[in-house]
């Protein structure tokens, strides 16, 4: 086993020798324009099977709710008024007061940095924020860790993959997850017939029923040289794939161009190696705090402790030793 | 639009209904461009947009025309360009009168018959007389009925001769420059805050934004779509932003224009080789009784050898279309079987075709990729139209509401229809998707793209084209023996096509015909490379005039697809624009008169002085080597009557035309009025509604009162119908699918928080919605997405319906349709019905089932006393009703 928290490149970490580069997303919410067509890319390639009872959700144009088994990509719908937008704006300020994402040399006199007002004068006083979520493709994945069967393997991308034939589904990857991404899947769910004569035959079984069910990064796709289905799919660029390395570069640099217009409430998602799941491979940039697009504002995989779990341990039972081996040898005295 | 400094997009929802469309914006955006959205709602196009601006419903016209004004006012009108290139300049005749003389009437105006004489709004001419028509005046009421402003898809309307009268110091107070400035004076911030709910600073913002945006430098560009066009004078909103972006400077250049944002994959291209009644394919229109009996007279009145351009060769782009169809069969003799075109004997569009039904005037009904029992205006008229059918054909994916109406359709639940008595049968043939066929599609900028066959047909579903083809056949075969004349047109037709193991005959084969060939001389049976080499003598064919050059050199060049980045900046690669593969229409305006670049940001074609030749990015929409200072007698005709400062080649005088002397059937210029159904009084004049527009007093077709009306209060809110991405239209591709359908399960209605607590409505519960026609149900999506806009001094409401949704027990989701509370009102020109603003009222909780759901609509029309009469008188302004505003006799 590999590092279990801090900086690391996953790939090396899980000794592959013909490594490529790390792999991932850059999704940028801030032109999402909320057409789902990552959804539905992502389960026609899957072949994932439909997800709820076809009502509407209750949650502006969001009726999929969230990552589960069977959905791998989700838009989230935030409609917000002025207040929440001043908030965002001043809460992404202070990041980067913080010195967070810049790129760049360092600002010179006179030249407008964080703090001064460079609000644009068409603001809003009113937004619609979406912004499609996947799976992060950890670092340090906490799914894999507590695989007990080692049905989640590391591939020769740096993403993490459910093999589903050795899934046995005890499902503590469920648990495993701070993100709540994976799931295992339900057979109360309909599967989609694939070609067009099935479509009126009755529905077909649902595949992979039972078993853990997360985005693959299109590991299918991947290994043939292709783009993943959601980032093929869509028409704003807003989710970008590539290697992991640039998205995080090309997420910085975005961040900063927002922040010179105005937009402060931009600020980015998993691309901190030193967070506690050691970065994500999915970086995000967003228009708000995390929670506000459901995302945990400081996810930390469970296997980050061991080590220090361990040393207690070591520690616990060397003291045990020690006092029972005191008892022992006091009562012989 | 990539290369736009600002894009305003207004009548259209582009980032849902366009998203891919929408990549263009993106990039722009990325650029630096300003986008502003326009819309009665909040959109995700809004939720991307610099600046969103909530406008009332069909008040477009108010702020385009205030836009007019800041630019005229304000001095901020692009000189060069607005003196050089449009017909600002140009006299119209004396007695021509405004509409803001008459009360919100223009002259000429016959209210027999609801139409206009528009004889009076013609160019002055030198002998005291005015320019007409080259088929002799047209009245508005015949050109409404074969919606002929169908036929200006490609190019203006023609004139006798271009032999106009000029005054370029535009001082003449006849000059269209005066007449356009006199007519929008009135149109300024303060009516746009009372008829809009726009306030005077957010005006500001977007005359400002505008403006700076335009001009040598900079350029802007709309994008409207079925938000503007389906209203009761829908192509004035879309002529008033077309006199705003010539005044500007905005068309003809990159990062200018007006986008038409077609609705489907090839809509464009269903208007090219058009679906519709009024059209031969290139918009060539179709032949009119009376008007167009021989083709003599047909070539007459469609262009004058007289008149500037491109246009006046449209007898050689008819008789090689008569030879594509006829082939051997087309003589100079015969007229080249002129005769064998069927010729309108009135309005034949899709909704005078359903009130034909109603009255069993029509015995078999095609419907081909499309479901009117959702997706049409008046669903309940639509599917009451079907019942009286003896046969009815749906070629469909999936068994749609209009295939299944007869068995579980609304008008069964409420006792209207039983299916026992209904008599019409019903054959439903599968159809072939897009990737199970191969073809092309046209899409919005007139791009042709070639699609390869992925996979076969399943089962008996079949491609359109063989089809078409096999129903050809099997006609043909049953009259192979007849002698009657009427039969000479389908048996003459060439029928040739070659077919694969299928009988699939070869897509390729049929873009050939469409692009044309010569058929003598030394390169008979080549194709042609462009529509000039098309001939009025017979010696070549071409399906469509305007396609002419798609398969030159027997290259499908539709097919081609060289990635953007390995090319320049039009990208003239990657498929095939019509006309002559051009990106840009009329991109000689891209120049200045002397023909070079306004500067060298927007640099786009410009003249080449030593090489003598148009050159630049682009294929120049310009006869080659005619220089810029060129200027040949007028009289001569044709394409050599072109100077060298007319960029705009297919209108009859080489101008933009902001003054429209022909061609619109209920105005030359762009004059606000309400909609038919309207809670607001006109505050620019008088007459409430367009007074053309064409009404149906039926009473199954009712209308609410509008303003001040008694009973108006009764139906107080505004409704407006709109697409999501997530649906296609009317369902057909999308409510069957799985993956779609769980993204949008139900049927919606967006009310702003005020509306909602007013009338007691629980966000995500149920409300009913009902108009003079009908009512429905939805879930309420309680929204700050909707405002409630200040309007005069009453607040108007207005209420957000996706029509996506039909009731049929066939799809995975299914739901009442919005389209059934809307009646039928069109727009003269082009027959399109008012479908984006309408009167309803909404209360909580669902609708009655059965015989009470009949019950609550009547309750409703008898509490507002609506009669046949309601909202339909042609003219409100009481005076002017006997006065018979002339200007007929001088």
């Amino acid at each position: 086993m590999g590092q279990l928290t801090g900086p690391t490149d996953p790939t090396i970490d899980a000794h592959w020798e013909h490594n490529h580069p790390r792999k991932g997303f850059f999704t940028d919410t801030s032109i999402c324009i909320g057409c789902k067509a990552c959804e539905v890319a992502c389960k026609e390639w899957n072949h994932n099977p439909q997800d709820g009872n076809l009502e509407l959700l209750g949650s502006s144009y969001d009726n999929t709710g969230s990552l589960g088994a069977s959905t791998w990509r989700h838009v989230a719908f935030i409609e917000q008024g002025q207040d929440r937008i001043a908030e965002a704006r001043e809460s992404g300020r202070a990041l980067v007061s913080l010195g967070m994402p810049r790129i760049g040399p360092p600002p010179q006199p006179g030249e407008v940095v964080a703090g001064a007002d460079t609000t644009p004068p068409d603001t809003a006083d009113f937004r619609w924020l979406m912004s499609s979520d996947v799976c992060k493709h950890c670092t340090h994945a906490g799914c894999l860790d507590v695989c007990p069967t080692g049905a989640l393997f590391r591939t020769e991308f740096g993403t993490v993959v459910v093999q589903d034939d050795v899934c046995n589904g005890c499902g503590t990857c469920v648990a495993g997850c701070p993100f709540g991404v994976i799931e295992r899947r339900s057979n109360g769910t309909v599967k989609v017939a694939t070609s067009r004569e099935e479509q009126h035959a009755g529905h077909p079984e649902v595949p992979n029923a039972g078993v853990a069910q997360k985005c693959t990064l299109c590991y299918d796709r991947l290994v043939a040289d292709e783009t993943p289905a959601c980032a093929k799919a869509c028409p704003t660029t807003s989710i970008k794939f590539g290697d992991h390395d640039d998205m995080v570069q090309t997420a910085k640099e975005r961040v900063a161009t927002l922040h010179a217009q105005g937009m402060t409430e931009a600020r980015l998602y998993g691309a901190n190696e030193n967070d506690g799941v050691g970065g994500t491979g999915s970086v995000f940039l967003l228009l708000d705090e995390p929670e506000v697009y459901g995302l945990p504002p400081d996810p930390r995989v469970p296997t980050a402790d061991l080590p220090k779990m361990y040393r207690r341990a070591a520690v616990a039972v060397a003291g045990m030793a020690a006092a029972a081996a005191v008892a022992f040898l006091g009562g012989r005295e | 639009m990539a290369n736009a400094d600002c894009i305003i997009i207004q009548g259209s929802n582009m980032a849902e209904c366009h998203p891919v469309g929408f990549q263009w914006v993106a990039e722009a955006k990325a650029r630096g461009a300003k986008v502003i959205h326009i819309d009665p709602r909040f959109t995700r196009t809004s939720a991307v947009a610099d600046k969103h601006l909530p406008i009332r419903a069909g008040s477009d016209v108010v702020l385009l025309g205030a836009l007019i004004n800041y630019v005229i006012a304000n001095d901020l009108w692009f000189k060069e360009y607005v003196s050089a290139y449009t017909n600002a300049a140009t006299l119209v005749h004396e007695d021509y009168r405004d509409a803001e003389d008459l009360g919100g009437l223009f002259s000429g105006f016959d209210p027999e018959k609801g139409a206009y004489d528009n004889s009076s709004w013609a160019y002055d001419e030198a002998n005291d007389g005015s320019i007409t028509e080259p088929g002799g005046p047209e009245h508005g009421a015949e050109a409404g009925a074969r919606a002929a402003g169908d036929a200006l898809g490609s190019g203006g309307p023609p004139l006798e001769h271009a032999e106009v009268l000029r005054d370029d110091t535009l001082q003449n107070p006849r000059t269209v420059f005066q007449i356009v400035k006199r007519h929008y004076a009135r149109y300024t911030p303060d009516m746009v805050r009372d008829m809009c709910g726009i306030s005077e600073a957010d005006f500001a913002y977007l005359a400002k934004t505008i403006t700076e945006n335009s001009g040598r430098d900079r350029t802007t560009c709309f994008a409207y779509a079925v938000g503007w066009t389906q209203h009761s004078l829908g192509a004035q909103f879309i002529r008033a932003a077309a006199i705003l972006q010539l005044l500007l400077g905005n068309v003809g250049r990159p990062g200018g224009g007006i986008m038409a944002l077609r609705g489907h994959a090839s809509i464009q291209g269903s208007t090219d080789i058009p679906t519709l009644f009024n059209l031969l394919p290139g918009y060539l229109p179709m032949p009119s009784a009376g008007r167009h009996d021989t083709l003599e007279e047909y070539l007459k009145a469609n262009a004058s050898k007289n008149q500037k351009g491109f246009w006046a060769d449209a007898d050689a782009y008819t008789i090689s279309l008569l030879k594509a169809w006829w082939g051997d069969a087309a003589t100079a003799e015969n007229d080249w079987a002129y005769d064998y075109l069927p010729r309108l004997t009135g309005a034949h569009g899709t909704y005078e075709t359903v009130m034909s039904m109603l009255r069993d005037e029509v015995e078999g009904y095609f419907l081909l990729g499309q479901n009117p029992a959702v997706g049409s205006a008046h669903g309940r008229m639509q599917r009451l139209g079907m019942s009286h059918l003896k046969w009815l054909v749906v070629r469909d994916l999936n068994m749609i509401e209009s295939a299944t109406w007869w068995k579980d359709g609304p008008e069964i639940e409420s006792g209207e229809l039983s299916t026992e008595d209904i008599e019409t049968e019903v054959f439903f043939l599968p159809a072939a998707t897009h990737v199970e066929k191969a073809g092309s599609f046209t899409q919005t900028q007139r791009l042709l793209q070639w699609r390869h066959q992925a996979v076969a047909p399943p089962g008996e579903c079949q491609s359109e084209l063989q089809f078409f083809y096999e129903l050809g056949h099997r006609i043909r075969e049953k009259l192979a023996d007849s002698q009657d004349e009427r039969d000479r047109p389908l048996l003459d037709l060439t029928w040739d096509y070659p077919t694969d193991e299928h009988g699939d005959p070869d897509p390729e084969s049929v873009l050939a015909e469409i692009n044309g060939r010569h058929l003598t001389g030394p390169d008979a049976g080549k194709p042609l490379s462009a529509y000039t080499e098309l001939r009025a003598d017979g010696s070549t064919s071409g399906g469509c005039w305007i396609y002419t050059g798609v398969y030159a050199d027997g290259i499908n060049q539709a097919a081609n697809r060289k990635p953007g980045e390995e090319q320049g900046p039009a990208a003239p690669e990657w498929g095939w624009a019509w006309p002559a593969n051009r990106r840009i229409l009329y991109n000689r305006a891209s120049a200045d008169p002397d023909g070079k670049p306004w500067s060298e940001r927007k640099k786009y074609v410009w003249w080449d002085e030593e090489q003598g030749k148009w050159v630049g990015d682009d294929v120049p929409d310009f006869p080659p080597t005619l220089a810029p200072g060129t200027k040949p007698d007028p009289s001569v005709g044709g394409p050599a009557a072109l100077s060298g400062d007319d960029p705009f080649i297919m209108q009859s005088d080489g101008k933009g035309w902001l003054f429209a002397p022909k061609g619109l059937v209920d105005g030359p210029l762009p004059t606000h009025y309400e909609a038919q159904e309207s809670p607001v009084a006109n505050g620019l004049y008088p007459q409430q509604q367009s007074p053309s527009r064409l009404k149906y007093p039926r009473k199954d077709n009712l209308s609410a009162p509008s303003a001040g009306d008694p009973g108006a209060d009764v139906y107080p809110f505004v409704f407006t119908t709109y697409r999501l991405t997530e649906h296609h239209t009317a369902g057909g591709m999308s409510r069957w699918l799985p993956y779609l359908s769980e993204l949008q399960p139900e049927m919606f209605c967006e009310v702003s928080p005020e509306l909602a607590a007013e009338r007691g409505l629980e966000p995500y519960g149920w409300a009913t919605i009902i108009s003079a026609r009908s009512a429905i149900e939805a879930k309420v999506l309680v929204t700050e997405r909707m405002t409630p806009l200040r309007v005069g001094d009453h607040t108007v409401h207005q209420i957000g319906l996706p029509y996506h949704w039909g009731v049929g027990n066939s799809a995975v989701v299914s739901g009442d349709a919005a389209n059934d509370l809307l009646g039928v009102t069109l727009d003269p020109n082009v027959q399109i019905q008012e479908g984006k603003v309408a009167s309803c009222d909404i209360r909580p909780g669902r609708r009655p089932r059965g015989p009470e759901l009949l019950a609550l609509v009547a309750e409703y029309q008898e509490r507002a006393g609506l009669t046949v009469e309601t909202s339909n008188s042609t003219v409100t302004h009481p005076a002017a009703e006997g006065e018979h505003p002339g200007g007929q006799t001088p």
